[in-house]
């Protein structure tokens, strides 16, 4: 034992110095790939909007290079622009909307399977289905099933002898009814990650509650709920940055009509860009959206450390 | 005995090099007029967006047709519509432009305008016997930049059976259509279906309204224009036409008239081929009604034209080479039959109409249709998504026609 450990033990010092260098070349060679990725297909993009968004980019300047500098004009253009409110406006109702019906809905059906009972699991992951299929589908089919004269939900409306609704062809319907499409595209998603999260929360905790006298909207309030906090902060964050943004669903279903009623900053910037290629301003309001985003996501930021100190 | 030899070896090589001219025509073919004098290549790249399964198939028979013509290989690469100039702006940054681009004739302009394309005269491509307006959209500053094989326009379809039901003819003014898409309205079902979406696609349908009533694009709230859009938007009111027509695009439209829920659609020529499927259904054409009887209704002009875009001398010869093929007659004919267009050269388009009777109202209106960027140029786009937010805005009853349109001037106008 003796004789084996004493080269060891002299050897140290110098094996640890290797090992600190071998260390750090092993977390650049680590951070490398990461880095690298982040910078061509995050840094550069944004980079290159941001530059954009300045300069009067027409479709001259994609063949020629050239686009002259103009400073905030295309922000000011943008902010100026009578739609830009309105498009705003979408985007808040839009967001707000999908959120809180996908984050409910979502979070009731979790609850819902998280109690074991003969085919949960089979109906569980039907329920995945609005999440498998490619977006422009599920907004081509609902956007058959929102037809004002043969769509399945006036005929439903008619059978029941209500009025018949002008989904979207009316300009305060067809923002309700691309919210109603996307919530049913993301409660999935709300689903599954809830669902992963109550799972996580030990049973004998409820079995605590109960023995305590505790009754089942107690256990949601004082065991589900503060237990799932995290988890909820992460699903609504994730949500929110999908949600703003949308753009497959709302092109395919209204194509932002009628009269910009489902115009939203995305569709708008697309329109800006490809339909009367101002391209600079295109690029001023993704700007717009990605700091909206990126605030979102400081915000959640700061709240994850907060949870993380409370339980620490 | 020598004499003779002599006389077969002569022969022989006459013989052969015949042969040779005949197996491959571009070697030996004189160079093109003008230009550069740079050889042609021996396969060249194309773009086009004929990605539906009839509209494709067509195309590449005419591509075929010309590779083997010219003996120059053609790669074809298609696009859908909607991602056609995302693609040829991306790869006019990245300088891979095919050599050979079909496109939308409204997008023209912005290409020409970026430097990008060749003038096809250099190509020894002329625009004799074409319809004026034809020549009027392909071309960019005074120089010929696109020409197409063949053009497209909007007509009035209609259900025969819905109509002879009624006791209808089919008809030819406003007051015609408004009192006939009324009559038909019945039942679930609507008199007329057309389409106003929010983009291009709604300003082609409305403008031949707008033009047929005399107004013009620099001036979106004239009187004229008021009355053409309070027209259509009367149809709407009175429920001769869907609500829905703010949501439709112009396959919604064709799916409404074959499905029986509109006896009459405003819709392209392109459609023929798709009517002709349905045994059931009997379908008329006449040009679109116009305001006063006896005036002549003024569609804008539609389809694709040919341009070469700025790549490599070689490249640039054999393209212009195929386009001069694709534009011969009898490839025009040909492709103008498949995909049921209208030849773009006024005599051949005349005889075509006689051999095609469904065809002969989009030939008829050919002579009067316009070129939407003929007088606007570059600023189209900008000026057809005014009109088309005006149309949405009174169609949906959100403003009203007069005060859209003055809205849409100002949007155009900034």
């Amino acid at each position: 034992m003796t004789l084996a450990a004493a080269p060891t033990v002299s050897a140290a010092p110098r094996a640890n110095r290797k090992s600190r260098r071998d260390n750090r070349f092993a977390a650049w060679a680590f951070l490398l790939p990461a880095l690298a990725y982040v910078i061509v297909f995050f840094g550069y993009p944004l980079v290159a909007n941001l530059v954009m968004s300045t300069q009067n980019y027409t479709v001259k300047s994609f063949y020629t290079g050239e686009a002259p500098f103009v400073g905030i004009a295309n922000y000011s253009a943008v902010l100026n622009n009578p739609l830009f409110s309105t498009a705003a406006l979408n985007t808040v109702l839009f967001t707000a909307g999908s959120l809180v019906f996908q984050f409910a809905i979502g979070l009731a059906l979790a609850v819902f399977f998280n109690g074991r009972f003969l085919g949960s699991a089979l109906l569980r992951s039907l329920l995945l289905l609005p999440w498998l299929l490619p977006l422009v589908v599920s907004g081509a089919v609902w956007r058959w099933m929102f037809d004002q004269d043969h769509g399945v939900l006036n005929a439903f409306l008619r059978a029941v002898g209500l009025d018949a609704v002008p989904w979207l062809s009316s300009t305060s319907w067809a923002l309700p009814a691309v919210i109603l499409t996307n919530i049913w595209i993301g409660i999935p998603f709300n689903l599954v990650i809830l669902h992963g999260g109550l799972r996580a929360i030990p049973a004998s905790l409820y079995e605590a509650a109960a023995l305590d006298g505790a009754g089942a909207w107690q256990r949601f309030r004082h065991v589900t709920w503060p237990l799932l906090r995290p988890v909820t902060g992460i699903v609504l964050m994730l949500g929110l940055v999908y949600t703003i943004k949308v753009f497959d669903v709302i092109m395919v279903v209204t194509g932002g009509g009628p009269a910009n009623a489902t115009q939203t900053l995305t569709t708008w910037s697309y329109r800006l860009s490809f339909q009367d290629f101002a391209f600079g301003q295109g690029a001023a309001v993704g700007n717009v959206l990605i700091v909206v985003a990126t605030v979102f996501g400081l915000l959640y930021l700061r709240s994850a450390k907060a949870t993380l100190a409370e339980a620490a | 005995m020598p004499v003779v030899r002599r006389a077969l070896v002569l022969t022989a090589s006459a013989t052969s090099a015949a042969l040779l001219a005949a197996c491959s025509p571009s070697p030996t073919a004189p160079a093109a007029p003008g230009g550069s004098d740079a050889p042609a290549a021996t396969s060249i790249t194309e773009l086009d967006y004929y990605a539906d399964e009839q509209g494709s198939a067509a195309w590449q028979k005419i591509l075929d047709a010309c590779a083997t013509q010219t003996g120059i290989k053609i790669e074809r690469q298609k696009v859908p519509t909607n991602q056609m100039l995302p693609k040829v702006l991306q790869s006019a940054s990245s300088k891979t432009l095919p050599n050979l681009l079909f496109t939308d004739n409204p997008t023209l302009q912005q290409v020409a305008a970026t430097g990008a394309l060749t003038p096809l005269t250099d190509y020894g491509i002329s625009t004799d016997g074409y319809y004026p307006s034809i020549v009027k959209a392909g071309s960019y500053q005074d120089k010929l930049y696109g020409v197409a094989p063949g053009v497209n326009g909007l007509a009035l379809i209609y259900n025969k059976d819905l109509l002879q039901a009624a006791g209808i003819e089919p008809p030819k003014t406003w007051d015609e259509l408004k009192a006939a898409a009324a009559k038909l309205t019945k039942d679930g079902k609507y008199g007329l279906a057309f389409s106003a979406i929010p983009s291009e696609e709604g300003t082609w349908q409305f403008l031949p309204f707008f033009w047929s009533n005399g107004a013009e694009l620099s001036q979106l709230d004239s009187p004229q224009s008021t009355k053409a859009l309070q027209y259509v938007t009367d149809l709407v009111n009175s429920g001769s036409a869907s609500k829905s027509v703010v949501t439709w695009n112009q396959n919604d439209v064709a799916d409404q008239f074959v499905g029986g829920n509109a006896a009459m659609m405003i819709n392209g020529s392109w459609n023929i081929a798709r009517l002709d499927e349905q045994k059931s259904l009997h379908y008329g054409v006449v040009p679109i009604p116009v305001p006063q009887a006896g005036g002549k209704p003024v569609v804008a002009l539609g389809g694709e034209v040919g341009t070469v875009p700025v790549t490599d001398g070689p490249g640039q010869q054999a393209a212009g080479k195929v386009l001069s093929c694709i534009l011969s007659e009898p490839t025009m004919v040909e492709w103008s039959k498949a995909h049921a267009y209208i030849p773009s050269k006024t005599a051949v388009a005349e005889k075509f109409g006689k051999d095609q009777p469904a065809m002969q109202a989009f030939v008829d209106e050919v002579g009067t249709a316009r070129s939407r960027t003929a007088e606007l140029g570059e600023k189209y786009p900008k000026v057809s998504q005014a009109l088309a937010d005006a149309l949405q805005a009174a169609l949906t009853g959100k403003t009203p026609v007069d005060q859209a349109l003055k809205a849409a001037q100002q949007a155009s106008g900034s």
